[in-house]
């Protein structure tokens, strides 16, 4: 069984009006199975979005570099035109983004902005676009879709423009969708709602998603893989459940003990001191290592390996697998 | 403890949306609904609700920055809607607030030693020849390096701006803080630093808060006693691990039982509520939670529920929470592994302990993109 996207070294760099240049991505690596949904985990400016917005082709062309290998069905999406990624765009691979109120047209209505879509890849008439438009706002479960379909999207909540997004993005089946925080901002609720219906189309569409989050919450809710990103890198890779059970970087260790717990109060949260790297001087060794409990000369001098540490699951730390650091 | 800091009773707040051609109004929120409450000294009351409920409105009227309708609000035993200019600049130094995003709440302009400075000025707390030192004590106060004084606000992350709002509000030696989702905007790892110098803070400086949230499992961690509010009232309030323990209405049960949990397959009970949140311009009549609420009679569309306490301060705004089933595992989590429990202890620091140099860093540390 060959993986619907393998990614690999990619590598983002942007580079600033005077010169600058900021390592984003660096050697970013996985691959992703049909029907299977990886998320995407870390903090602000940890390069998740950018991994998704150079899978998409959306990064602008001029001040970045986008190096290594995106492969889809087994093309490099990096070689193609962007005439062809426009084609992709849409129908094959979708995206869902963070704010719904800004990533659609205010100028349009909901069912003219998925109309558009259809008729762009799937060369249907207008009149058969609008027929389909309606049938994919009660996939999302919007009430009255007859109506719905006409309203400009100011007129929708939040959680019904974040619907409208979904229902846009699987328009034309697509076989990857990437939703980049998808209800960061909604309320919890309302996140309740949309998240199950994501798990809902995930069983019906047998699609791959990448779900990028900082949320570890919603990423035991909805996915089968998780990569942590840590300043720019994949620092843990590993199956859900090892994840949350078993983690072997300490970056992941950290995230999950500064979340308070609902079952018990403590008198002090853990934390993780410090803040990320600044990413125009990135250092030498491991790039958690100044905010790292378990670091040592070793970490700071050179970078660290990838440890296999399990089936499918590995850490970016030399000192994997940890349990032995203790004594 | 016991004496209360804060009485509030019956405080309403109106915003008029519309007009008519006449100037009569056609459209009106109730964004605060006649609501009680009561904060005793040195403890934190939660607020939480979901967008629109009120609750940062209620953060507002307390504070004076906005006036209310119908109600009253004591502080300290004092009358505060009778105060007048002077009084109420008096007020300013016993109560403040740190607001949500420190990216737009700091002057962009001002360094922060005149950011910390101007409360200091303005009410003549410290003379002139003082001032520097005591902007450099709030500053190691919150954890920052006094240095920093002359240095601009985008110059910081957004923790450490946090944590110059944090010790903008303390220059004037305030009682009472209203802390209107001071952790929202900051990523994981940051929120729990700015939530621990909060608590630290409360006990060194016997302060009392209002904590207004969203997010419940930070609601948990640092309140005394939680009220949760929906479109404009109150629907429940009790101790926060009474709450958390016995979540009496159907709509706190909703909230609790919607936060996802950092573990996979969690066996939970999920009490999904139908629909948005209606329109504040037309809530519904009788309970406000009525359309969405899976346990609904005809009495709930009707009669107004009246918040009711059941004389051991865990009280309800729901006319059947007594006939509804228990709610079981809606927080529940396992316990991680002993071997990730050490792993992860790795990670507290012992209590006391001040943070390393580390939190005077002037790296940049990035900001949720929202």
């Amino acid at each position: 069984m060959t993986n619907l996207v393998e990614v690999a070294n990619l590598r983002v760099v942007f580079h600033g009006d005077r010169g600058q240049t900021m390592h984003a991505v660096e050697t970013v690596n996985f691959e992703l199975a049909r029907g299977v949904t990886l998320g995407l985990v870390g903090e602000s400016g940890c390069g998740k979005s950018v991994t998704a917005l150079a899978i998409m082709g959306l990064l602008p062309k001029g001040s970045t570099d986008v190096s290594g290998h995106v492969g889809f069905e087994g093309t490099n999406l990096l070689d193609l035109t962007d005439a062809a990624m426009r084609d992709l765009r849409g129908d094959r691979l979708a995206m869902i983004f963070q704010e719904p109120m800004t990533s659609l047209n205010p100028a349009y209505t909901i069912g003219e902005q998925i109309v558009e879509t259809l008729v762009r890849h799937r060369g249907l008439s207008r009149a058969q676009a609008s027929t389909r438009a309606i049938e994919l706002l009660r996939d999302v479960r919007i009430p009255s879709a007859e109506q719905r379909v006409d309203d400009y999207p100011h007129k929708l909540s939040g959680g019904m423009r974040q619907r409208a997004m979904v229902a846009m993005a699987l328009a034309c089946d697509p076989q990857l969708l990437i939703a980049d925080e998808p209800t960061t901002a909604l309320d919890v609720t309302i996140q309740a709602q949309v998240l199950d219906l994501i798990r809902s189309l995930k069983k019906k569409t047998n699609a791959s998603i990448v779900l990028i989050s900082h949320d570890l919450g919603v990423i035991a809710e909805i996915c089968d893989e998780v990569a942590v990103m840590y300043a720019g890198e994949i620092v843990e890779h590993a199956p859900v459940d090892t994840l949350f059970r078993a983690p072997q970087h300490p970056y992941t260790i950290g995230l999950l003990a500064s979340i308070p717990r609902l079952d018990r109060r403590v008198e002090t949260l853990a934390t993780i001191e410090g803040s990320l790297p600044d990413m125009s001087e990135i250092p030498v060794g491991c790039r958690f290592a100044p905010r790292c409990p378990f670091a040592s000369d070793i970490c700071v001098g050179s970078a660290p390996p990838i440890v296999d540490v399990g089936s499918k699951h590995w850490s970016r730390c030399v000192k994997a697998p940890l349990e032995e650091v203790r004594a | 403890m016991s004496a209360s800091l804060l009485e509030i009773e019956g405080l309403t707040r109106h915003f008029i949306v519309r007009r008519s051609a006449f100037g009569r109004p056609t459209a009106t929120v109730k964004a605060v609904d006649g609501i009680d409450l009561s904060v005793p000294a040195g403890s934190t009351l939660a607020l939480v609700g979901e967008t629109g409920c009120g609750k940062s409105t209620v953060g507002r009227l307390v504070l004076r920055l906005i006036e209310p309708m119908a109600g009253s609000i004591r502080f300290a035993g004092r009358d505060i809607l009778g105060f007048g200019q002077k009084e109420l600049r008096g007020f300013r130094r016993e109560a403040q607030i740190v607001f949500q995003d420190p990216y737009s709440s700091l002057n962009p302009r001002m360094t922060v030693e005149e950011l910390i400075g101007e409360p200091l000025a303005l009410h003549h707390t410290v003379p002139v020849s003082r001032r520097r030192d005591r902007v450099a004590e709030l500053l190691r106060l919150v954890g920052l390096d006094a240095r920093y004084g002359r240095r601009y606000p985008h110059e910081f992350s957004g923790g450490q701006r946090q944590r110059i709002a944090i010790a903008r509000a303390l220059a004037v030696e305030p009682k009472l803080i209203v802390c209107d989702e001071p952790v929202s905007a900051l990523d994981v790892s940051i929120r729990s630093q700015v939530l621990n110098l909060l608590s630290d803070l409360r006990k060194r400086l016997s302060l009392t808060y209002i904590f207004i949230s969203h997010d419940l499992s930070v609601v948990k961690h640092i309140a005394d006693r939680v009220a949760v509010m929906y479109l404009g009232r109150i629907v429940e309030s009790a101790r926060a691990d009474e709450l958390f323990a016995n979540p009496r209405h159907p709509y706190t049960r909703a909230l609790f039982s919607a936060i996802p949990v950092p573990q996979p397959h969690a066996q939970r009970q999920r009490q999904l509520l139908e629909g948005d949140v209606p329109s504040p311009l037309s809530p519904p009549a009788g309970c406000h939670l009525h359309p969405r609420c899976a346990y609904a009679i005809d009495r709930c569309r009707i009669e107004r529920p009246a918040l009711v306490d059941d004389h051991k301060g865990h009280a309800t705004a729901c006319h059947r929470w007594h006939e509804l089933p228990a709610l079981a595992g809606a927080s529940e989590q396992d316990a991680p592994t002993p071997q990730l429990e050490a792993l992860m202890a790795k990670f507290t620091r012992p209590a006391g302990v001040p943070a390393a140099g580390s939190v005077d860093t002037l790296e940049v540390e990035g900001r949720r993109p929202n």
